[in-house]
């Protein structure tokens, strides 16, 4: 006989064993994406992208690298758990799930830290 | 443990233009996760100096590369307006199949005109990349 209570048991375990944090997650970065895309987007419009020396300054300059990064992490973290929540429905076989899912974060973590890199690399260059 | 509900199958909705914006949502969704590759690419191609941004730029702009950035466009502007849908689900309004029906065919409306849109400004403002 167990001495936890049913509660206990039940609390912070969803159908996937950890709750609801994953939904939360997914939803609070989507809507951090809102502003940040459209900003991503409509700065890109207004650049002039073949102009190297116009797409550096504008990335060096004020808060555009801080927010050009945290685009990069949160549009990385809510694709990662979005490319989860689809591995996890529909491959069910347990080793091939279990790898799908370690290729898809890896990938993920590496995009997202090659991006950031990259950014700083333009902003501190630029910067000196 | 094996008595726990389970979501109904897949197999016993019928199938409705709700369902296919459904499906579309998620299709957009790991197109863009493909987006995220080429975006790192152009941002590591600018940060490798200026013989590999002009390279990339160049790579970018062909016809096939062209294609791709506006099927990412499109994928981006459908999946905004209806994971916003998706939001205002969550925050539980518009659930009704009625409501749900009609901000289908709006969501479809905003992204095609959106996807336009921003099209046309990225022919229009990009003109002169080679």
């Amino acid at each position: 006989m167990s001495l936890r209570s049913p509660l206990g048991a039940a609390l912070g375990h969803g159908t996937a064993g950890e709750g609801v944090g994953h939904w939360w997650s997914q939803r609070i970065s989507a809507l951090a994406l809102v502003p940040l895309m459209l900003w991503l987007l409509i700065s890109l419009l207004r650049l002039s992208l073949a102009d190297y020396a116009a797409v550096s300054i504008w990335m060096a300059s004020g808060w555009n690298p801080v927010l050009l990064v945290l685009t990069v992490l949160v549009a990385c973290w809510h694709s990662l758990l979005g490319v989860q929540v689809v591995i996890e429905d529909y491959v069910h076989a347990p080793a091939l799930k279990i790898a799908s899912l370690l290729v898809s974060s890896g990938a993920h973590v590496l995009l997202a830290a090659g991006g950031s890199y990259a950014i700083l690399r333009v902003a501190l260059r630029s910067a000196t | 443990m094996s008595q726990r509900p389970l979501s109904p199958h897949l197999q016993i909705y019928h199938f409705g233009h709700t369902m296919a914006l459904s499906i579309a949502h998620r299709i957009a969704g790991l197109w863009l996760a493909a987006g995220i590759c080429a975006l790192v690419y152009w941002l590591i191609s600018l940060a490798d100096g200026e013989a590999a941004y002009e390279r990339a730029t160049a790579l970018l702009s062909a016809w096939y590369f062209r294609v791709l950035l506006f099927s990412w466009l499109a994928g981006f502007c459908y999946h905004l307006v209806n994971g916003l849908r998706h939001l205002v689900w969550d925050a539980g309004f518009g659930l009704e199949k009625l409501q749900a029906r009609r901000s289908a065919v709006l969501v479809v409306v905003v992204a095609l005109a959106a996807f336009l849109i921003v099209a046309w400004l990225f022919c229009t403002l990009q003109r002169g990349t080679p």
